[in-house]
């Protein structure tokens, strides 16, 4: 456990980054920094490895006050992981990664072995060891800079905007394998970012910092969206917070319809088109979804092709919430969201009137209070973080 | 140049006391003693200021003014000075060692400083992050990281060093400037052009002979293109004066 | 310093000051010259410009007396001839001022270039009324270097007996007297601040834009 008592940076021209900050970091979890830039996020995640210094305040890691470790040493002890992964473009990925087995006397050859085993644990191929940062994309080299943080094994993990400055699609992938990956690992991970859905994705807690280093509400993602602290933290989350706290919402007693499907490929289907029978659900020879067909625009008998395809639309996952029914129901052509299991396989439709029955049905005090959460629908906050845990994009079975 | 040719195969010309070997041997331990002492200087100098980034405004004035130094004139008038403190060979010798290594000096500090200042900020803070020691964090990351810059330094120093042991012949060094201003006294153009064409090739083999020790000190790492680009755009900055 | 020797000289001093001036100016200005068309070219067909910036490289590693000698040879010209010390300042000029000219354009932001392109400016006219405009302060602070350093190099041409203010070093040495000596070394220190302040100024009246203050 880490812990703040009344900590705060003051530098020399006056201003201060950090207001008297008392907060507890609890061991194994993922607590997400966040807030707008100049709030004093990143100098308190950098006070606890002691980059910085506070002006005054302690902080301890399970009971002991790190001013009572040697800096270099105490940050051996813990991982770190920033934005542009900072990796040393002289060194091999491999001596990269065994940068800080190395520094704490660990043999090269041994240091060496162990990063190989590491890329693999972050998703990279071991033949990548001998390249040289220069050879990575963005993305490569901040699941090198991930690995080279977990190296040593540390407990704790320091991570400042580490997915920032890659783009929306990798990150997206990057952020998923981050949480497979605590869940194996279950360290005591901070986290900074700016980006209130990464925070609220990632977290399983949150702190909110608002300018001039005051922490403004500090608490699991659900309540900062159904019940934020303040006028401050209600504008920092957005006007879609009431949609983004569908996350939390399970949608598991939705009713999940039957829907015939057509193989890529086979003829158009006879009978009546129109209304609700207009579109019809493509799937490719394993059952996954393609797309749907308008049966409008094509004459019976003639092969479905990709050209007639409506393509895209989101995909309700097992485990999936009502954010991501509701999406999946809006993003069809059909007002129809498609269900896939674990395969990618399509069991059905949900359609958009259930799902806003259901969210109608959901105990609307839930929204505006926590202690709703013992109200049937609401999922606890950990499991619903995984109910957002979706596929990778580039996995899933309609084209985007 | 047929005069120069015939200087240069007459074998009576390659040995004895002004012979191209003296001449040759003469002019190396001028160039590696200079740039020897100029690097003992200037690269602890660069890389304390690359480091903690102090002085560095004090580095480019010092640089500019150098720059606009007449070398000849800075020759002379440290060697009158000296012949008048010092006797024998150390009065011919001394003055115009500590010009060449003044000459030497500028290049390698300024590209020392300017590559480890050209470190990206993110690798330095993940290894202080990492919990590397300053010490450790020059040693191991930000000297590595400046070495093509620090070679490109050490290459113009030697051809700055190269050049002016030349003139140095002025004043009454050995070398090949004997050649050219024994040549000019003695009317004689071919030992002139033969001394003028000896220093332009040492200049331009011992370069590449820098450059290949290059290859085996810098990490493949940073050979790449982008981080090419980079030192060139930082050896326009000093390097790139002719030499004197 | 021998008050009495510089007054008794002063004629000369001031001819020796002409002299290292003019022959520093001419290589610096027929240098630039050379160089803005040779760098347009090493920017626009940028295959062109690895062997031309190799080749700027090599020129860089001659030693200037080396090349004040083997000129002549060369170029046919007496030994004297203070041609050879303006013809081989200016090879370094181009030298250093080929990929000073070459970065400058690349500089000049991509935006402005193909809007220049998209309102019917041909290459050329591009070339010479906008972007070149554009390149003069990266230009300008090549061209600094070039100048002061000439007039760095203009001294060495006195070993060959090429009259200037590097006149006054071997003549001072040889007589074992200090003060042509000094007096060589700070007018020729005078020389390059001169240089400088000149090639800043008119960089500063071509580029009145570059000192405009954003206007809300």
């Amino acid at each position: 456990m880490i812990s703040f008592s009344a900590v705060s940076k003051v530098y020399p021209d006056g201003t201060t980054a950090v207001h008297d900050l008392s907060l507890e970091i609890p061991a194994g979890r993922i607590t997400v920094f966040v807030g707008p830039s100049g709030c004093g996020k990143t100098t308190s995640l950098r006070m606890i490895n002691r980059m910085i210094e506070p002006t005054s305040g302690v902080i301890t890691i399970d009971g002991t006050d790190t001013r009572q470790i040697d800096a270099p040493q105490l940050r051996r002890g813990i991982g770190y992981v920033i934005q542009n992964a900072g990796l040393f473009p002289h060194r091999t990925v491999a001596d990269n990664i065994a940068t800080v087995p190395v520094l704490q006397g660990v043999t090269r050859r041994e240091a060496r072995r162990r990063a190989t085993e590491l890329l693999e644990r972050v998703g990279l191929p071991t033949s990548m060891a001998r390249r040289y940062p220069a050879q990575l994309s963005g993305g490569q080299q901040q699941r090198v800079g991930v690995a080279r943080a977990l190296a040593a094994d540390p407990p704790v993990m320091l991570m400042d905007e580490p997915f920032s400055a890659v783009d929306p699609v990798v990150r997206e992938q990057l952020q998923t394998e981050f949480l497979r990956l605590q869940e194996e690992l279950g360290k005591t991970i901070v986290f900074v970012t700016h980006d209130i859905d990464e925070a609220v994705r990632l977290g399983d807690r949150i702190a909110v910092f608002a300018t001039g280093g005051h922490l403004a509400q500090y608490a699991v993602p659900a309540d900062v969206l159904r019940r934020p602290a303040d006028d401050f933290v209600a504008g920092f989350v957005g006007r879609d917070r009431g949609y983004r706290a569908l996350s939390f919402a399970g949608a598991t007693g939705l009713p999940v319809q039957r829907e015939p499907t057509v193989r890529m490929g086979a003829a158009a289907p006879q009978g009546p088109g129109g209304g609700e029978h207009r579109w019809a659900l493509v799937v490719d020879d394993d059952g996954r979804p393609r797309g749907w067909l308008d049966r409008d625009a094509l004459s019976p008998g003639d092969p479905i092709g990709l050209q007639h395809l409506r393509l895209g639309g989101s995909l309700a996952a097992p485990g999936y919430s009502l954010r991501t029914a509701l999406d999946a129901a809006l993003s069809s052509p059909s007002g129809r969201g498609v269900a896939v299991d674990d395969a990618g396989v399509a069991i059905g439709t949900i359609t958009l009137a259930d799902v806003v029955a259901a969210i109608e049905a959901t105990d609307r005090t839930a929204l505006a209070d926590p202690a709703g959460d013992d109200a049937g629908a609401w999922s606890p906050p950990v499991l619903a973080k995984g109910a957002e845990r979706t596929v990778p994009a580039g996995d899933r079975g309609v084209p985007r | 140049m047929t005069a120069a040719w015939d200087f240069l195969t007459t074998a009576a010309n390659w040995s004895g006391t002004d012979g191209i070997w003296t001449r040759f041997t003469e002019h190396l331990f001028y160039t590696l003693l200079s740039v020897v002492i100029a690097a003992l200087v200037a690269l602890p100098l660069g890389a304390v200021i690359g480091h903690t980034g102090r002085g560095v405004a004090a580095i480019a004035g010092v640089a500019n003014a150098l720059r606009a130094l007449p070398t000849l004139g800075l020759l002379t008038v440290l060697t009158l000075w000296s012949f008048g403190l010092l006797t024998g060979q150390l009065a011919r010798l001394g003055p115009s060692i500590v010009v060449l290594v003044v000459l030497a000096v500028p290049p390698i500090l300024s590209n020392t400083y300017a590559g480890i200042a050209a470190v990206d900020p993110a690798a330095r803070d993940a290894a202080r992050g990492m919990g590397m020691t300053g010490s450790q964090v020059l040693l191991r990351v930000e000297l590595p990281v400046a070495m093509p810059l620090v070679l490109s330094g050490v290459r113009s120093a030697y051809l700055q060093v190269v050049a002016t042991a030349t003139i140095a012949a002025v004043v009454g060094l050995g070398g090949f400037g004997r050649y050219v201003v024994d040549g000019l006294a003695q009317q004689l153009y071919g030992k002139m052009v033969a001394g003028a064409l000896l220093v332009a090739l040492m200049a331009v083999i011992g370069d590449r002979l820098i450059a290949l020790v290059g290859r085996f000190l810098v990490s493949p790492g940073l050979s790449g293109r982008r981080v090419r680009e980079k030192a060139q755009e930082a050896e326009a900055g000093f390097a790139a004066v002719p030499p004197t | 310093m021998n008050w009495d020797w510089l007054g008794r000289n002063s004629d000369r001093i001031v001819d020796l000051f002409v002299q290292h001036a003019w022959l520093a100016a001419a290589a610096t200005l027929v240098g630039l010259v050379v160089a803005l068309p040779l760098g347009a070219v090493a920017f626009r067909y940028r295959w062109t410009y690895p062997p031309l910036t190799t080749l700027a490289g090599l020129l860089y590693t001659i030693p200037s007396l080396a090349l004040f000698v083997v000129l002549p040879g060369i170029l046919g010209t007496r030994i004297l001839d203070p041609v050879n010390v303006v013809i081989a300042l200016t090879v370094y000029t181009v030298a250093l001022l080929v990929r000073v000219v070459a970065d400058a354009l690349a500089s000049v932001p991509e935006a402005v270039r193909q809007s220049a392109t998209a309102m019917g400016y041909r290459p050329v006219r591009s070339l010479v009324t906008v972007q070149f405009p554009l390149a003069v302060p990266v230009i300008g602070a090549g061209l600094r270097v070039a100048a002061v350093s000439n007039v760095s190099l203009v001294s060495v041409a006195a070993l060959l007996g090429v009259e200037q203010l590097g006149s006054l070093f071997t003549e001072g040495f040889q007589l074992n007297f200090f003060t042509p000596i000094a007096a060589g070394i700070l007018l020729s220190l005078l020389l390059a601040v001169l240089f400088d302040v000149v090639i800043v100024l008119a960089t500063r009246l071509s580029t009145p834009w570059a000192r405009a203050v954003p206007s809300r």
